[in-house]
C-alpha cells in the first residue's frame, strides 16, 4: 500500500438489525449494549451486522472472508446500498451513500459500481450482450454504445462471439463471465464481487480467480470481493476481513492474517493453510544483536545470505544446502538471522517465541 | 317472531335480519342510477358492434386463413393445422354457424380486452403489495364463486339487456384468473435476478417493464388463456340477457328441447374454444422453444422476410 493511499469506500459503524422493532433494538444496544441474545429475546430482531467499520483504498482488493451466515453478503450489499443500515453510513469517494436521494443512487450504481453476484443473476430473457449491457441501458445510452461498450466487455472476459447468445445456452463458467462483463461495462470505479466462483466446480474457479486476477492486475478497479474460502481471501486480496457472526474480527494483509491471528477463531481458519509463499524473513527472523547476545560472536562467512521480503519457500532453499542459519541482509547492512527452529516453526504458522527476542 | 320460541339449539331459525330484503335495494340503486351509466353504454356498445361488424365483413375463407396465419406465427406449423381443422368443423356445423361464431368472438374479444385492461394493473399492484394481495383475494374469490344469476339482475337493472351487459357479466367472471396469475408471475420472478437491476441502477419501472413482466410473461399469457376460456363459457349465460351468437342457440335449442341444436351450438363454442387456446398457448412459449429465434424470423413472417431476404 502507497503511503498517501485515498480511500473509495469507507464504512462507519455500520449495524444491521433485522426485524420488525429494529429501530427500537438499535436504541437499546447503543444504550445499553445488549448482546446479540439479548436482542433476539427482547426485541425478536436479528443481528446481521454488527458495528462494522472499514476502508478501502482506489484499487486495493479487499476480501471479506467469513462462513455462510457471518454477515458478510448483507454487508456488501450496503455499500451500493441494496441494503440500508440501521445505523453507521457509507462513503464513496467521501460522498455519503446513505443521504443520496433515489436518482443520485440510481446514478451511483449504474455508473460507479459494478456488481457479480453467486447465483449469476443473469436476465434470462436477455442475450449475452444485453445483459452485459443492462447499466448502459437503464442510463439510456444508445443502441450504439451499448453495442461498442458491451462487445469490449465481452472480448475482456474471452467470450468473444458469444454476444447474441442466451444465459442458459452458456456454461456455469461461462455464465459467471457473463456477469462480469456486466459489471466491468460500465467501467465502474468499484467491483463489488459477492461470492462470485463459490457456485464453480473448482478447475472452472481456479481459471477464473486468473481471469479475474488479470483484469484486475489491468484495471486496477477498488474490489470488495466476499468468500468462504480463505485460499481464495489469501490469493486475491491484498487485505482480508475475517467476519464471524457479523462482526468484523481482524482486518489485515494475508501474512498478518495467517502469522499473527486475532482470535482462536481466526487461528483455527489459517491453520491449514501454507505459509511457504505467505510468510516472509522479517516476520521471523531475529535481529542479529540478539542472536550474538545469545550465542556468542559468530563468524557468518559460510552463512546462505537471504533479504526481508523473502518468504519462507526461498529461506527453505537456502536452508537445505547447509547447517548455518541465514543470514538476513537489507541493504549492504546485516538486520537479523533466521535459526532453523525459526523456519521450521514459520512453516508450521507460529511465530518461535524463544528464538525471537522482538 | 314474539309468538315463537327462541331455540338456542337452533337459534338462526328465530333470527331474521331480512337480509334479502334489504339487499333488494341493489337493484332500486341500479333503476335509480340508469341514466348515469347510459352514455358509457353507448360508447361500449357501438365498439362491441364496430368489431363484430368487422369480423362479419371478412369472408369466412379469408377470416380462416388469417387465424391460421396468426396460429402458425404464434404456436407455430402443428398448431397452425389443428386451427385450421377446427375452423373447418365450426364452419360445417350448420349453415349459420359461421356468422353466429364470429358475434360470439366480437362479445369474447371485448371482453377479454376490458379483462386485460382491468386485470393487469390490478394483478401487478397484487404482485407487488402484499396488503393489496390479502384485499383483492377474497373480492376474486367471490366473483369467481357467486352463481351468475345472482349478479345478472342488477347488471340488467343497471345497464340494461344486450352485449354491455353480457360484456360487464363475462368479465365478473372471467378476471380473477388473470389477476391472480399475473400477481403469481410477478411474485415468481426470480428476487435475485430484481437485485441485480437495482445493483445496476435500474429504477422501479425499469424493473417492471425490463425484468418483472417479461419474467412473468408465460404466467401472464396462462393467465389469459384461462380469462378466454372462462369468457367462452359465459357465452351461454350472457344469451340470457340478449347476447347473440352461438350461446343464444344453444340457449334456444334447450327451450325448445332441441338436442340437435344445441349440440350444435356446442360444439361451435368448443371449436373456437380450441381455436383461441391454442393461439393463447403458443403465445407463452419460451425463447428457448422458439430456437432463440426472435418472431420475425419464425412462422409465415419468418418466410416472407427470408423470401424478400432472397430476392434482394
Amino acid at each position: 500500500m502507497a503511503e498517501t493511499r485515498e480511500d473509495v469506500i469507507r464504512c462507519e459503524g455500520i449495524w444491521k438489525i433485522f426485524g420488525d422493532k429494529s429501530r427500537q433494538a438499535m436504541e437499546a444496544v447503543l444504550s445499553k449494549g445488549l448482546s446479540k441474545t439479548d436482542i433476539r429475546q427482547q426485541f425478536d430482531c436479528v443481528v446481521g451486522v454488527q458495528d462494522a467499520s472499514f476502508t478501502v483504498g482506489r484499487g486495493e482488493i479487499f476480501c471479506i472472508m467469513g462462513l455462510s451466515g457471518s454477515g458478510k453478503s448483507t454487508l456488501i450489499r450496503h455499500i451500493n446500498r441494496l441494503i440500508e443500515p440501521t445505523s453507521g453510513a457509507v462513503y464513496i469517494e467521501g460522498e455519503n451513500v446513505n443521504a443520496m436521494n433515489a436518482q443520485a443512487l440510481r446514478r451511483l450504481r449504474a455508473e460507479k459500481i459494478g456488481m457479480v453476484f453467486q447465483s449469476m443473476a443473469l436476465m434470462p430473457h436477455r442475450t449475452v450482450r444485453d445483459n452485459v449491457a443492462f447499466s448502459l441501458e437503464v442510463r439510456g445510452k444508445t443502441e450504439a454504445e451499448r453495442a461498442k461498450v458491451a462487445s469490449r466487455a465481452i472480448d475482456m472476459v474471452d467470450l468473444t462471439g458469444w454476444d447474441a447468445k442466451y444465459p442458459d445456452e452458456l456454461s456455469g463458467g461461462m455464465q459467471q463471465r457473463v456477469g462480469l462483463a456486466r459489471a466491468l461495462a460500465a467501467d465502474p470505479t468499484i467491483l463489488l464481487m459477492d461470492e462470485p466462483f463459490s457456485a464453480l466446480d473448482p478447475l472452472i474457479r481456479r481459471q477464473l480467480q486468473g481471469t479475474f486476477m488479470e483484469l484486475s492486475a489491468e484495471l486496477h478497479k477498488t474490489t470488495v470481493f466476499i468468500t468462504h474460502d480463505l485460499d481464495e481471501a489469501i490469493r486475491i486480496g491484498d487485505r482480508i476481513a475475517i467476519m464471524k457472526d457479523g462482526v468484523l474480527v481482524q482486518i489485515g494483509t494475508p501474512e498478518e492474517i495467517v502469522t499473527n491471528p486475532a482470535d482462536d477463531y481466526v487461528a483455527e481458519f489459517v491453520a491449514g493453510i501454507s505459509k511457504l509463499d505467505l510468510v516472509t524473513a522479517a516476520r521471523i527472523m531475529q535481529p542479529f544483536a540478539a542472536y550474538v547476545q545469545a550465542n556468542g560472536p559468530q563468524d557468518t562467512a559460510a552463512w546462505p545470505v537471504g533479504k526481508p521480503g523473502d518468504k519462507l519457500n526461498e529461506l527453505v532453499d537456502l536452508a537445505v544446502g547447509t547447517d548455518h542459519p541465514i543470514l538476513i541482509v537489507a541493504g549492504g547492512q546485516t538486520v537479523g538471522v533466521v535459526t532453523k527452529r525459526a523456519l521450521l516453526r514459520g512453516i508450521q504458522g507460529r511465530v518461535d517465541a524463544e528464538g525471537r527476542a522482538a | 317472531m314474539a309468538d315463537k320460541t327462541f331455540d338456542w339449539l337452533n337459534p338462526f331459525a328465530s333470527i331474521d335480519l331480512s337480509i334479502g330484503e334489504r339487499a333488494d335495494g341493489i337493484k332500486q340503486w341500479a333503476i335509480s342510477n340508469r341514466d348515469l351509466i347510459q352514455p358509457t353504454k353507448r360508447f361500449l356498445e357501438s365498439l362491441i358492434i364496430k368489431v363484430e361488424a368487422a369480423l362479419q365483413a371478412v369472408p369466412p375463407l379469408v377470416m380462416l386463413a388469417i387465424l391460421v396465419l396468426i396460429a402458425w406465427q404464434a404456436a407455430g406449423r402443428r398448431v397452425a393445422i389443428v386451427v385450421a381443422c377446427c375452423l373447418v368443423i365450426l364452419g360445417l356445423l350448420s349453415p349459420d354457424a359461421w356468422g353466429l361464431a364470429m358475434t360470439t368472438l366480437a362479445i369474447v374479444t371485448a371482453s377479454v380486452i376490458a379483462c386485460a385492461a382491468i386485470g393487469l394493473p390490478l394483478g401487478i399492484l397484487a404482485g407487488k403489495s402484499d396488503r393489496f394481495e390479502s384485499v383483492i383475494r377474497p373480492v376474486l374469490d367471490t366473483m369467481q364463486t357467486i352463481p351468475a344469476f345472482v349478479y345478472l339482475v342488477p347488471v340488467v337493472m343497471l345497464i340494461g339487456i344486450g352485449n354491455v351487459s353480457g360484456v360487464v357479466v363475462t368479465i365478473i367472471f372471467a378476471l380473477p384468473p388473470l389477476v391472480r396469475l399475473t400477481s403469481l408471475g410477478i411474485r415468481g420472478v426470480n428476487p435475485s435476478v430484481v437485485e441485480a437491476a437495482r445493483a445496476f441502477g435500474a429504477s422501479p419501472g425499469q424493473i417492471l417493464r425490463k425484468v418483472e413482466l417479461p419474467l412473468a410473461t408465460p404466467t401472464i399469457l396462462a393467465g389469459l388463456n384461462q380469462t378466454i376460456m372462462l369468457s367462452l363459457s359465459m357465452v351461454v349465460i350472457a344469451s340470457m340477457i340478449a347476447v347473440k351468437g352461438l350461446g343464444n342457440e344453444v340457449l334456444r335449442a334447450m327451450g325448445r328441447l332441441d338436442a340437435g341444436k344445441a349440440i350444435v351450438g356446442g360444439l361451435g363454442i368448443v371449436m373456437l374454444a380450441i381455436v383461441l387456446d391454442r393461439i393463447t398457448q403458443g403465445l407463452g412459449r419460451s425463447g428457448r422453444e422458439r430456437g432463440h429465434l426472435p418472431w420475425w424470423q419464425t412462422g409465415p413472417v419468418g418466410v416472407i422476410a427470408r423470401l424478400i431476404g432472397r430476392t434482394n
